[in-house]
């Protein structure tokens, strides 16, 4: 196990553009489920490319254990990675695609059986040992991406959008078992993803990166609950956080947030009044025009249009549970509320999280 | 559909292929009318002749040297033509000239490169004090050397198409599986060989195949450079098919030794159906 560091790394592919990675600083946990989550052309791909070797950063140190291994080849770095494509050996079989980093680091012949299979049996493919890649569905070669990747005991695990290639059911099956395959063995892992679902549900920490740049580290619920600037509230979500102009600052609340005040405990009425109260603090109530619903079993997406006030006009999303069941006219008005609590501020000339504001609709 | 097609293969190579078995079981002869069945009298004579023999041995040393050279040149090239680099595109180019060029003119060019007299690679060596003018190697004049000089010149004329069919072998593989490769401890030469040449196999099969048909019924480097010479030390089966029948006038005997080339090719021929074939099916 080891820690991974990177100091100011930045990697430009060509001279006078913008850098794919810029100046990214970052230190992993011994043995953390690190998740870098970006939108594609993030840089979170080069980002781990460079820290496995396969690209030499332009500037920058990488640090794995503690030692500079910027000049160090890839296999001296004591890394493992899963491929996107898995990159599985399409002419070897499972068994020989699992032993071929034990021949390559020339690990003694007679070691290999018992190492090949303490890993498929980890994964559960020792069946298949004798199968050609190709006979193998996707679930399955993943598994052996997976196997090919511990057998040697790496120091790091690097897995490069593993589950993309999986069709639906079978990524939330996949993503159950990396999460105990990483409890059992308990290797520092660094998992690239665009997809935040499962970034916040498999990682220990999050790095939301865009533009090559790192936006914000931090637990799901930090990023989540308190994200750093607006293109951090709006990719983490779905749909993403309402973020409403009010002069030089940014109001943002996240659409499950934002319900009909006919839910209030104690309120039946519709309130004129812009400030209502409850048990949860104090409630902001906004005038809603509803243009169209989605509903999507457990939930019902409801989209329109904020009316009176600075923010006439601005388009909202009210997410709610199947629970409420009040039905709602395409064009009419309703009083909707989000609390005082879950209002985040952004600045509007930096994006940047800023202190609240009191009365920020007037 | 095909008929044009069929129609071409029956006149261009159908035709001949008759005729030259027809020859090859008679007595015909450049300006005799005259046409005798002979059986098998043709083969027991060219068998018996110690130039047949010696030329069937040149044929398989000529194919197999020039075969092995093609093959590590063009790897070779081809790992290094496959990252970009600056003027990559300009490199490429020129080594593909040798291929596009005509074989003839090629060639005449290497017989004055390599003549006894104005040789430029000599006079490179003499003037670099390797050898006395006077003593000064003959590349085409010394059995073993006319050889070696026969088969350079041949690869050097077959390295590009090699080349360019190893290249597209190599682009054919995913990037990440030799960079999976790398992260699991392979150097190089594992990379190498128990992973890029491995899933390059069938198309290195096919370059290989091509490589040995057009080797073993090439002629015109041969004649062109040595004429066979000397002392039957580079003729092989055209070459001597064509000595013996068009410039010797003994027709029969040349359709005889030419024929046995046809077992080589339809075994050639027929491997490479089924390496075609079986990259189809996977």
């Amino acid at each position: 196990m080891a820690i991974v560091e990177t100091r100011n790394l930045t990697k430009v592919f060509k001279e006078g553009e913008l850098g794919a990675v810029n100046n990214v600083n970052l230190v992993t946990e011994e043995g953390e489920f690190l998740v870098f989550l970006g939108p594609s052309g993030s840089g979170k791909t080069t980002l781990l490319r460079m820290i496995a070797g396969l690209e030499t950063p332009t500037s920058g140190e990488i640090l794995i254990g503690g030692r500079v291994v910027n000049q160090l080849s890839p296999r001296a770095r004591r890394i493992a990675m899963v491929f996107q494509s898995y990159a599985l050996y399409p002419h070897l079989t499972v068994y020989k695609n699992i032993a071929f980093p034990l021949k390559a680091q020339n690990v003694p012949k007679d070691q290999h059986r018992k190492k090949v299979e303490w890993a498929a049996g980890l994964l559960g493919i020792d069946k298949l040992l004798d199968r050609k890649p190709r006979e193998l569905s996707g679930g399955e070669r993943q598994r052996v991406a997976l196997a090919r990747a511990i057998v040697r005991e790496p120091a790091v695990f690097l897995l490069d959008e593993p589950l993309s290639n999986l069709d639906a059911k079978l990524r939330a099956s996949a993503r159950e078992e990396l999460e105990r395959f990483h409890q059992s063995v308990g290797t520092t892992t660094i998992y690239v993803t665009h997809d935040q679902i499962e970034a916040m549900a498999m990682g220990d920490r999050i790095v939301v990166m865009n533009f090559g740049e790192v936006r914000q580290i931090g637990s799901a619920a930090e990023v989540y609950d308190d994200p750093a600037d607006t293109f951090v509230a709006t990719f983490l979500g779905s749909p993403p956080m309402n973020l409403v102009e009010q002069g030089d600052v940014i109001v943002g609340f996240r659409p499950e947030h934002f319900f009909p005040v006919t839910q209030l405990a104690g309120r039946a009425a519709v309130p004129e009044e812009i400030r209502v109260t409850d048990r949860e603090g104090p409630f902001v109530s906004l005038r809603f025009r509803i243009s169209h619903q989605e509903y999507l079993g457990a939930e019902r997406l409801v989209y329109g249009t904020l009316e009176g006030g600075r923010s006439d006009g601005k388009k909202v999303v009210s997410r709610l549970s199947a629970s409420h069941v009040a039905k709602y006219e395409m064009g009419s008005v309703h009083a909707f509320a989000v609390s005082e609590k879950h209002l985040k501020f952004f600045d509007r000339e930096t994006q940047k999280r800023t202190q609240p504001r009191h009365d920020p609709w007037q | 559909m095909f008929a044009p097609s069929v129609l071409y293969i029956a006149l261009l190579i159908g035709v001949p292929f008759i005729l030259a078995v027809l020859y090859a079981f008679s007595d015909a002869r450049i300006g005799s009318t005259g046409f005798h069945y002979v059986g098998l009298e043709n083969f027991r004579s060219i068998l018996h002749s110690p130039s047949f023999r010696k030329a069937l041995r040149n044929s398989i040393v000529f194919t197999l040297c020039a075969q092995a050279i093609v093959i590590v040149c063009s790897n070779i090239l081809s790992i290094a033509l496959e990252k970009p680099f600056r003027g990559r595109g300009f490199i490429r180019f020129l080594i593909l000239l040798p291929w596009v060029a005509p074989v003839s003119l090629g060639t005449i060019g290497w017989k004055w490169i390599l003549d006894s007299i104005y040789s430029v690679i000599t006079w490179v060596l003499v003037a670099l004090h390797l050898y006395k003018p006077y003593s000064a190697p003959m590349w085409l004049g010394e059995p073993h050397l006319a050889m070696a000089s026969v088969i350079l010149v041949h690869c050097w004329r077959l390295i590009p198409f090699s080349t360019v069919i190893m290249l597209a072998g190599r682009s054919a593989i995913p990037r990440e599986i030799p960079e999976a490769a790398a992260i699991d401890g392979a150097g190089f030469w594992r990379t190498l060989f128990q992973i890029n040449i491995p899933m390059m196999t069938p198309i290195l099969s096919v370059a290989v195949l091509f490589g040995i048909i057009f080797t073993f019924t090439d002629m015109t480097v041969v004649y062109i450079l040595t004429a066979g010479g000397p002392f039957d030390s580079t003729q092989t089966l055209p070459s001597l098919a064509f000595a013996t029948g068009i410039a010797g006038s003994d027709l029969a005997a040349g359709a005889a030794i030419s024929l046995f080339l046809v077992p080589v090719l339809v075994a050639v021929a027929y491997l490479m159906l089924r390496i075609a074939h079986r990259t189809e099916v996977t």
